[in-house]
């Protein structure tokens, strides 16, 4: 079987071909020092101020998807394939300006510039998103991009006057572009490995051979997303070693709906997975829509968020509350295993050896079930919880609590259950005297700590008061709860 | 024929270099081509708050291959001192380190990774010294970096002492990372006879100049700095920029070949200073209307290991504590407190927003003492009237706008209504609680020191008409390279296309000051129109003695000269009088007059004029978590006649959304060993533009001209917006205060945090129930 050791892609249109690239090579190191295209700035070196920010084009259906992502902690590997736009590559051919360029020019939307490339190329796909015209999502679209001049006022005047226009010369050839990028696939069975100096990179292409892989390479680093795996990169200087690439295997992307759950592929990220939870969940989708920023929801991966197993993740508690599952997958076959049971200490799994997730499967609501969650952070937007709580109860024809699932993030070493909080409210109404008894008893649950994001008094108080938060909006929905919707 | 020619004074042209933001074309430092066999550089820090160095081993490091260079306090070819204002203040630490994070070594290598690896190997050993880590610390020690300053004026003991109402308070002000977008940056690129070129992303190339040299033991004319553009400044850049620029200079002394040093930004924000923290203690005396009558307050500021700019940050905290009130007996005592953390520099407002913060706690204890609103206190201590227009360091107020300033935003911000509407929301929302402030300010414009109030500029014209314009000021976003242009655009009424603005650089306008304390386009735009000026006249000289008419008949309109009846293009006039041997270049130098102090009495009118300003904004709170939100602002702002509206309002608006990130989002967490937690945008969070007011109303004070006789009668506007923001804590505090019915102090500190407002307002609960 031919073995590729290198990747291709359209760098603003114009073909690339990497050789044997280190596996942890970043996209904007590769930009900035191999490219000598220095218009992509480095701010950050952790996916959290986005002047970094590029666009990555592929073909979905018959047009070009383009995505904001963040190029410092996305590996060049991950490029294969893809058109990659820098902020160098908008420019017409007679060096007019793009929409998305000429916007914040005209609002006066750059002081210092250094975060102005990035603010463009997210600008840019946001000119090629057509269902994010409305206030709330341009200010989702720009929640991975810091600006410290200029207050944002005047780049939200420009992302309004080009959000969801898509008229630019890119979708004027789109046709060629797909074209080209069809050009760059790969014959099926073309798996990438690459074994150089640097290390080893595989990106299998299907579940029998992720199998094998990981049966013979049990240490190897799994590369979903990246926005986790990228910061061993660029903060703690580590050489990876030996990476998997779980982004070629369409399986692990697929998110697929059935009478009765919703089962999430463990490399689908969260943009893809938010369109499918605001029906069932709405306040889980709302939560979906403050993790991390527009660029980390376009890479980042639920099934990440799941497997580093860190306390503070977004998504496990509430995934707890809906009693999901973990499909964990091996040579060996296939377990599952309920989430409370995934997470066994400090970003420790139950994952054995030569096993890895391969999806969740989240339970559909019956009529009737309530569902919140919450999450407490210094800021709105893109930041880590402080506490995260997520409430799940179903009830009885008398308003008694039949089931009550309740966990939070950020209270305990690992995402976590607060059993004594829920044996509280069991077969009780629930009502202000239950949330006290149920308050009560999250003492015993939990032992926060203190850190730079709050403390252990904090953490306990917003605890239990986002379980009364919860009660308001279930018993009096029309009281205003919480500031973001004024 | 327009007659005005694009780009004059008055118009909101955009930044100079708009096109090239946007296209990534605008170079900074690290995107220069890097000439052949540029080396990297990486700093080897503390992780210590305070020790001694007993050994330290370089072996390892330099044995790493790629490895060019290492530098320690004992390379130092010259003096180990870069101290702005004091002496004796190492950039590289000797013997002792002082805070986690304190350089005490750097590596140049071939590359970024090598140079880290190998300042990763340095080995060190330490003997650990007992650390002082809090303001309360450093005051029980009496461990100052700089004298105690004291401010005073009338009889305050007697006065506290005679007043009908008499409070005590204390205010927690936390600091604020500066989080300019391009971390630092240096490039320092050896030159022959020894000499050195550092292209510097700082606002002060002077003192870059000066630094470097002193660290290589060179003349000032050896050493020469440029900076074309900074990404972000706000005053991180202004004494800080020599810690980078001067440890570049040294490995590329040392290695003989260019060297960049670009700190990653968890280096920037461990190593290099950030707006001082403040412990503010105050005891007040009252009348029944809440009128001051003497006060005494206590500025303590966290200074770190070295004064660095801090008796300045001080002084300018000093004489903005009074704010827009009148105290008539006044004592305000400045601690510079010494501690092992890292050295605070300056940043926007320098002082001036600590000082404000905390005559504001006060007009809020009295209000909440007395039972009024706010709003009666402040006005009852307003400057005005005989008698009562001199601040307590001594300056007359001969521009008061801040009767007309509260007028005018109370009616913008409609804030009677408001103010009901509010209060009746608050009476039935049980979790939702809102509150609603008004805030004016006033700022004095000039540093401190009259010394630093000057600036010189160059200026030449070319034989086509083309104009190169060169000044002291440095471009770090504020769009000071566009409104200069624009002065020289006005005078010599030419299109600023025609005018090119070059990088700052010591060669070219020496002496300088930073670029700071809002000074900008008052001291270079006046270099600037002087330089201009000097031609101008001098074509006038020419064309009137060469055409045979009167001075008076040589006018300059737009893009022409008018000579009695003849028109000549710009271009025109300029080729002829070269020609004939005219000089067409010139300097200018501009100080700005009337000012003096007294920094040892702190007395003496330091500032030229005062800048004035006023916000009202409306916050909610959720009182089950302590999150807020700014929900409306309301902004009128002085620019006297704006030289730019445009860029004026730019600066309006991110001041502002910069304040609000200080007093609200933003919180520096060291931990019980000295060290920093939050060093990086995933835990240090400034704001998004989510938290951007969602009904945000700026507008700019119509007909007011600078009463001083400033450029174009325009006023400095690079700080004062960003205090603007304390109307945000006001509101979130007023808010938080309805919990209690008003009738308590809310205890809550800044930044206004979920935390902070939690439990403000838990400790309210208890004390009402």
């Amino acid at each position: 079987m031919a073995m590729p050791d290198a990747i291709s892609f359209l760098l603003n249109g114009e073909l690339r071909r990497i050789e044997r690239p280190a596996p942890e090579r970043t996209v904007l190191d590769h930009l900035r020092l191999v490219e000598r295209r220095t218009g992509t700035k480095e701010g950050c070196a952790e996916g959290d101020c986005g002047a970094c920010t590029v666009v990555l084009g592929e073909r979905s259906g018959d047009a070009v998807s383009y995505r904001a992502v963040n190029s410092c902690i996305l590996f060049t590997t991950e490029l294969d394939g893809k058109l990659l736009l820098t902020v160098e590559g908008l420019r017409d051919a007679d060096g007019g300006l793009h929409p998305a360029q000429r916007a914040l020019v005209e609002h006066h939307g750059s002081q210092c510039g250094y975060c102005t490339p990035g603010f463009v190329m997210t600008l840019f796909a946001l000119h090629h998103a057509p269902e994010m015209t409305d206030e709330d999502s341009i200010h989702q679209a720009l929640s991975g991009n810091l600006c410290r001049c200029t207050g944002y006022r005047p780049i939200l005047a420009a992302a309004r006057s080009v959000a969801g226009v898509g008229d630019d010369r890119f979708a004027r050839m789109a046709r060629e572009l797909l074209g080209r990028l069809d050009g760059l696939r790969r014959a099926p069975g073309m798996a990438t490995v690459i074994d150089g100096e640097y290390g080893r990179y595989d990106a299998p292409e299907s579940l029998a051979a992720l199998d094998r892989l990981l049966t013979a390479h049990p240490g190897a680093h799994l590369l979903a997303g990246g926005t986790d795996l990228g910061l061993l990169v660029t903060k703690q200087h580590r050489a990876l070693g030996h990476v998997i690439s779980l982004n070629r295997i369409p399986e692990l992307s697929r998110i697929e709906a059935s009478a009765d759950a919703l089962i999430v592929g463990a490399a689908a990220n969260y943009t893809d997975i938010l369109p499918r939870l605001e029906n069932d969940w709405p306040s889980f989708a709302a939560l979906i829509r403050r993790l991390g920023s527009w660029q980390i929801r376009n890479l980042g991966t639920m099934g990440g968020n799941v497997a580093n197993a860190s306390p503070i993740g977004d998504s496990p508690p509430a995934l707890l509350a809906l009693g999901a599952e973990a499909i964990i997958r091996s040579a060996g076959g296939e377990r599952v295993l309920p989430l409370e049971r995934f997470f066994l200490a400090y970003r420790r799994t139950a994952l054995d050896a030569g096993e890895y997730l391969r999806a969740l499967r989240i339970p559909r609501p019956a009529a009737g079930d309530f569902f919140r969650t919450y999450k407490v952070s210094k800021r709105f937007e893109q930041d880590i919880s402080a506490v995260c709580g997520a409430f799940f109860l179903r009830f009885d024809d008398a308003g008694r609590v039949t089931l009550a699932r309740i966990a939070y993030g950020g209270m305990a070493a690992t995402p976590k259950r607060a059993v004594g909080a829920e044996a509280a409210l069991a077969g009780r109404r629930f009502d202000a005297a239950a949330v006290d008894a149920a308050i009560a008893a999250l003492a015993d649950d939990f032992t926060p700590i203190d850190d730079f994001r709050a403390s252990a008094t904090y953490r306990r108080h917003v605890a239990g008061n986002l379980l009364r938060r919860a009660l308001m909006e279930r018993t009096a929905p029309e009281t205003p709860t919480g500031v973001l919707a004024l | 024929m327009n007659d005005m020619p694009k780009g004059g004074v008055r118009q909101a042209l955009r930044h100079d270099s708009a096109v090239k933001h946007v296209t990534g074309e605008a170079q900074y430092i690290d995107d220069m081509p890097e000439l052949p066999g540029t080396l990297h550089a990486w700093l080897a820090t503390s992780t210590k708050a305070h020790a001694r160095i007993l050994r330290m081993d370089l072996s390892a490091a330099l044995a790493l291959p790629g490895v060019a260079a290492i530098v320690t306090a004992r390379d130092i070819p010259g003096r180990n001192d870069i101290a702005p204002i004091l002496k004796g203040e190492p950039v590289l630490a000797d013997g002792v380190v002082e805070h986690v994070g304190h350089p005490f070594a750097a590596v140049a290598a071939e590359t970024m990774e090598t140079a880290r690896r190998a300042a990763s190997l340095i080995e060190v050993e330490y003997e650990e010294l007992p650390p002082i880590l809090s303001i309360e610390q450093a005051i029980a020690e009496q461990a100052f970096v700089s004298r105690v300053l004291t401010m005073q004026r009338g009889d305050w003991r007697e006065g506290l002492r005679q007043a009908r109402h008499r409070r005590t308070g204390q205010l927690e002000i936390g600091g604020q990372d500066h989080f300019y977008l391009e971390s630092q940056v240096a490039l320092a690129i050896p030159q022959e006879d020894g000499d050195m070129l550092v292209h510097s992303s700082t606002q002060h190339p002077t003192e870059v100049q000066h630094g470097v040299a002193t660290l290589l033991g060179l003349a000032n004319n050896a050493v020469t700095v440029e900076c074309r553009r900074m990404g972000g400044g706000f005053g991180g850049k202004e004494s800080q920029a020599t810690i980078i620029a001067g440890i570049a200079a040294l490995l590329a002394r040392r290695s003989s070949r260019p060297v960049k040093l670009r700190l990653v930004r968890d280096d920037d924000m461990i190593v290099t200073g950030k707006r001082h923290d403040f412990l503010i203690r105050y005891e007040v005396g009252f009348d029944d209307e809440g009128r001051i009558e003497a006060i005494d307050m206590e500025l303590a500021a966290r200074c770190g290991n070295v004064a660095d700019l801090s008796p300045a940050v001080l002084t300018r905290a000093l004489c903005h504590m009074d704010n827009c009130y009148f105290l008539p007996a006044v004592r305000a005592r400045g601690l510079p407190c010494r501690t092992n953390t890292v050295s605070n520099t300056a940043f926007r407002g320098f002082g001036g927003p600590q000082g404000m913060l905390a005559i504001e706690a006060v007009i809020g204890t009295i209000a909440h003492a007395l039972g009024r609103p706010a709003d009666q206190v402040r006005a009852a201590n307003y400057y005005g009237g005989a008698g009562r227009d001199v601040t307590p360091y001594g300056q007359r107020i001969r521009d008061n706008l801040i009767p007309r300033i509260t007028r005018e935003i109370a009616a913008q911000a409609d804030y009677e209504r408001r103010r009901r509407e509010i209060d009746a929301f608050n009476a039935t929302s049980p979790v939702i609680r809102k509150g609603l402030a008004l805030f004016p300010l006033k700022f004095g414009i000039s540093f401190n020191l009259p010394t630093l109030n000057q600036a010189g500029a160059l200026v030449h014209v070319y034989t086509d008409g083309s104009v190169h314009l060169n000044h002291g000021g440095t471009e770090m976003g504020q769009g000071l390279f566009t409104k200069v242009a624009q002065v020289v655009a006005e005078v010599f009424r030419i299109d600023i296309d025609h005018i090119k603005v070059s990088a700052a650089s010591t060669a070219k306008v020496p002496n300088t000051s930073a670029t700071a304390a809002s000074s900008g386009s008052d001291l270079n735009g006046m270099a600037a129109m002087q330089a201009a000026q000097t031609i101008k006249n001098r074509m006038i000289s020419f064309a009137a003695e060469h055409f045979g008419v009167l001075p008076e008949q040589v006018e300059f309109a737009a893009n022409r000269i008018i000579v009695g009846n003849r028109t000549l293009a710009f271009g025109e006039l300029a080729h002829l009088a070269w020609a004939n041997r005219i000089s067409l270049s010139a300097t200018g130098f501009y100080r700005t007059p009337e000012i003096h102090f007294d920094l040892e009495r702190m007395q003496g009118e330091p500032f030229y004029y005062f800048t004035y300003g006023a916000c009202v904004a409306e916050a909610a709170i959720d009182t089950l978590t302590g999150e807020s939100r700014i929900l409306r602002a309301d902004i009128l702002q002085d620019c006297g006649s704006s030289l730019n509206p445009a860029i004026d309002m730019g600066q309006i608006e991110g001041g502002f959304v910069q304040g609000m990130g200080w007093l609200t989002c933003e919180e520096l967490v060291w931990d019980a060993t000295g060290a920093l937690r939050t060093h990086a945008p995933s835990t240090y969070k400034i704001p998004v533009s989510r938290d951007l007011p969602p009904v945000f109303n700026v507008r700019i004070l119509e007909d007011a001209p600078n009463r001083a006789a400033t450029v174009f009668r325009s006023k400095g506007i690079g700080e004062p917006p960003l205090m603007l923001a304390i109307a945000t804590w006001l509101a979130i505090r007023d808010a938080v205060a309805s919990v209690g019915g008003h009738r308590h102090a809310p205890p809550l500190d800044a930044p206004a945090t979920p935390e902070r407002i939690l439990m403000a307002v838990e400790a309210l609960r208890k004390g009402a129930g």
